[in-house]
């Protein structure tokens, strides 16, 4: 037993306390940082205003699958939280990682010293993790203020743009061993794009035909949006766990392909 | 005979695109449509139970389609030009052996510029024919709009390719593409008309190049009538970009020829 | 007179406020092979850029192959070859379209660069690469994938910033051999380099430059005898016999040196010295003798220790 896990999770793969350093070297690098968190927090927000606003009066007021009735902007904010952590998640962990790995070769030389493989996965997620983290109590906050939300569980909200963005990060990361050159990125867009427009973002499901639906269900955005609806509508059942466990099992898959490919291409 | 030394740049922009092209003939054709579908058909559905006066009459999916060739043109546009620019002063480096070759930085710039120009050509012609396709517009008409949604195109090209050449973190590059980026798409009138817009915005917008190059393509598909007049919006277009051009030449030589 | 092919005079560089390169003077004639050495930072690479009409002078006259490189660049670097320092191969191509675009850029035609791709890569050991894309190729290939592109064109002038740095033995006499040759052929050759033994073998003449300033000029031959000795003795002594030898070795030296781990003392004969030392009490635990080198000047002109 303990023979199969060290097969499965050699020592490359087992993090340890040394991840932190890389998160501190990342934090001297990003020198205008402040430009980078702004940017992701005005992202929704911009998001949020232009539906919100700018089509909320044509879309007059939506029913949630639940069966709650509430005006447009409110339905869709949650939905736009989710979304621009995924956004971030990938736009941030993608184009710097895939400089470092190809032409800066900062991994080589931070394998060159005591730190592993994994201490490299674990560094950057929780990185990318920090900044998800700050953009999204941004945005609650102003949920919170613009009246969008009234729950007492909106802060949940915030844990739960996390793991999407931890879902997402380690997605990303894990497409980024895969990519050669920075053409690649057009794939990751084709991947991005129907995730964000059919993901329940917009409006519910249900303005589909019911055949489709099932298909939709798959995208990881949707579990996702609907985890964070939950919270910023205050409905909760047991279908959450289901949206959490997913997310949660994607990202651990990411974590592992990382893992296994980094090993593969920096210290082969 | 002697070619352009530019087209030598386009020459190898093509090499390398006859390895790549897999992945950007697929979001070039899957953009529209799942744009379409999803915004046009999907939320159309919910906007089409009202009556919206100010939609027009032919539905959401018909008023979203013209607006979003302008809109993706300037999407294309904007990441042709600026990483391209960006990986080669700084990652590819291709730039810095160029310069020592016969060329020129402006025989780099022109090329980047007219290969962009093919591609935008492209990827609108696409956009018109999945626009017939969707029934949300007649093809003749759509494929009239594609120098329209080109030169908006490029009105964001060069200026883009000035600001890659002067950026020197990729952190600011991240922050542009999420902090501008977006909002010009959100804002550029495609999705809803900017008379939605608190009135203290409409102005700003409409220094946007992307709503002009709505207001165009809006115009020639669905007969829409023009805000300004059509030398106006289309000398708006093309001053911007000639603006950019010249900005992308400075900031080039100044990064590159030191 | 034969025109000079290169010449710079009271030619200076400045990045912002600092000067990397202090007024130097210098002709390159044609068909000679010239080189510049320094310690890191002397502003060699700087001096290439300006050559290679990639970077514009801050002040001074400089004119290459008879032109003005701020006005006639695009002339000027139609007929040079550059092999620059850092590595900028292009990534996304294979090697052979590394040579294929390049060549393009000279406005060859295809069929040309084929031969002269075939050739080069032949030249350079890299034929069954060929079709392998550039990153996967170690250090030294990329290096003489860098030589190979900057000959494509057939150049007049060549310019080698560090051509052999980072190659192999065999690799460096291949490329040597190979600039020799072209040099037999008339091609002018300007050429940085941080090994003297390759500065000795290839240049006809050099220059020493430090800080920014050229500080000697002329052929390996002549400043190894306006700056040194003919000979070289390198002696080590048991740590307490030194100090007592010291006094006596001055006697019979034109210079010392008195290194942590040895004494180089400076002769025109030195096995003389060797007997006169002997003769004198003085009895190293080893003695080399060697012929004074490239390495002696240098050392002497731009110091032992580094400086910043
Ligand atoms: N683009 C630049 N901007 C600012 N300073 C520069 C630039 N290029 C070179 N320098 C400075 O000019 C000085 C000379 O640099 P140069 O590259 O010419 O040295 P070098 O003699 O080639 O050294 P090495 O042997 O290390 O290659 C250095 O102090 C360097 O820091
Ligand atoms: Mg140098």
């Amino acid at each position: 037993m303990s023979l199969l896990l060290a097969r499965l999770f050699p020592p490359q793969s087992r993090p340890t306390r040394r991840a932190g350093r890389l998160l501190q070297r990342n934090l001297l690098v990003y020198k205008h940082i402040w430009m980078v968190i702004i940017a992701g927090f005005c992202e929704p927000v911009f998001y949020l205003f232009a539906v919100g606003v700018g089509l909320g009066s044509f879309v007059g007021d939506v029913t949630t699958a639940g069966g709650q009735t509430l005006s447009y902007a409110a339905f869709v904010a949650p939905g736009l939280l989710a979304a621009s952590a995924m956004n971030g998640a990938i736009v941030e962990s993608t184009f710097p990682i895939f400089f470092k790995l190809h032409y800066n070769r900062t991994y080589d030389a931070v394998l060159a010293t005591p730190m592993r493989v994994a201490d490299i996965t674990v560094g950057e997620i929780l990185w990318a993790q920090l900044r998800a983290g700050i953009y999204a109590c941004g945005f609650l906050a102003l949920m919170y203020v613009t009246g969008l939300t009234t729950s007492p569980w909106a802060p949940g909200a915030a844990l739960g743009a996390l793991l999407v963005g931890f879902t997402f990060s380690a997605a990303g990361f894990a497409a980024v061993t895969f990519m050669r050159t920075w053409h690649d990125f057009d794939m990751i867009q084709l991947v991005i794009l129907p995730l964000f427009l059919f993901s329940g973002t917009f409006y519910p499901l249900s303005v589909y035909p019911p055949f489709l639906q099932p298909i939709m269900q798959i995208s990881p955005l949707y579990h996702g949006t609907e985890l964070l609806r939950a919270f910023t509508l205050g409905q909760f059942d047991w279908t959450l766990a289901g949206h959490a466990g997913v997310l949660v099992l994607m990202g651990t898959v990411g974590l592992f392909i990382i893992s296994r490919r980094l090993v593969g291409t920096l210290l082969k | 005979m002697n070619t352009p030394r530019s087209l030598m740049v386009v020459e190898a922009e093509y090499r390398i695109y006859r390895r790549t092209w897999r992945g950007t003939v697929l979001t070039t054709w899957l953009r529209p449509i799942l744009f379409l579908v999803a915004m046009g058909m999907g939320l159309g559905a919910l906007i089409d139970r009202n009556v919206n006066q100010a939609l027009g009459e032919a539905g959401y999916l018909a008023f979203l389609a013209p607006g979003l060739m302008a809109a993706s043109a300037m999407q294309t546009a904007i990441t042709e030009a600026s990483w391209p620019v960006r990986t080669g002063i700084k990652w590819r480096k291709n730039y810095w052996a160029q310069i020592s070759t016969p060329l020129t930085t402006n025989d780099l710039l022109t090329g980047l510029m007219i290969w962009i120009t093919i591609r935008l050509l492209f990827v609108s012609t696409a956009f018109a024919v999945v626009i017939w396709v969707f029934g949300a517009g007649s093809f003749g008409k759509a494929l009239m709009a594609v120098p329209a949604a080109t030169l908006t195109g490029m009105a964001f090209a060069s200026p883009l390719a000035a600001f890659a050449a002067w950026v020197k973190e990729d952190s600011t590059m991240i922050a542009m593409f999420r902090f501008s980026i977006i909002p010009l798409f959100l804002f550029s009138g495609a999705f809803f008309p900017i008379e939605q817009l608190p009135d203290f915005l409409e102005p700003i917008v409409v220094l946007s190049p992307a709503w002009h190059g709505v207001d165009l393509c809006r115009w020639i598909i669905l007969g829409t009538p023009l805000t300004l007049s059509i030398w106006t919006e289309l000398g708006y277009l093309a001053a911007t970009m000639a603006a950019g051009w010249w900005a992308a030449a400075r900031q080039l030589r100044k990064r590159l020829i030191v | 007179m034969v025109e000079s092919l290169v010449v710079g005079r009271g030619l200076s560089k400045k990045f912002g406020d600092f000067t990397a390169v202090d007024s130097i003077d210098f002709q390159i004639q044609a068909g000679e092979a010239f080189g510049f050495l320094g310690p890191n930072g002397a502003g060699k690479s700087s001096t290439m850029r300006m050559i290679g009409a990639t970077s514009p002078p801050t002040s001074g006259h400089l004119r290459v192959l008879g032109m003005d490189p701020m006005v006639d660049g695009i002339k000027i670097r139609g007929r040079l070859g550059v092999v620059p320092q850092e590595d900028n191969l292009d990534r996304e191509l294979s090697v052979y379209e590394n040579l294929l675009t390049y060549g393009r850029y000279f406005n060859m035609a295809r069929a040309e660069i084929d031969r002269r791709a075939a050739e080069l890569l032949e030249f350079v050991q890299l034929s069954e690469r060929r079709d392998s894309r550039v990153d996967p190729l170690s250090g030294g290939m990329k290096r003489r994938l860098i030589i190979a592109r900057g000959l494509i064109n057939q150049p007049e002038l060549l310019i080698l910033d560090e051509p052999t740095t980072g190659l192999d033995p065999q690799a460096r006499h291949v490329v040597w051999d190979r600039l020799y040759q072209l040099k037999q052929e008339g091609v002018t050759l300007v050429i940085t380099t941080h090994y003297m033994d390759e500065a000795e073998q290839l240049c006809d003449r050099l220059v020493v430059m430090d800080k920014g300033r050229i500080v000697a000029e002329g052929s390996p031959r002549s400043l190894i005898e306006r700056y040194s000795t003919r000979d070289v003795l390198e002696l080590r002594f048991e740590a307490d016999a030194r100090d007592q030898a010291l006094p006596v070795i001055e006697t019979v030296a034109q210079r010392t040196e008195n290194l942590p781990d040895k004494v180089m003392v400076y002769t025109d004969n030195a096995d003389e010295a060797v007997i006169r030392l002997s003769n004198n009490g003085v009895h190293p635990i080893s003695t080399l003798i060697r012929r004074s080198t490239l390495e002696d000047v240098f050392l002497r002109l731009t110091g032992r220790q580094l400086i910043e």
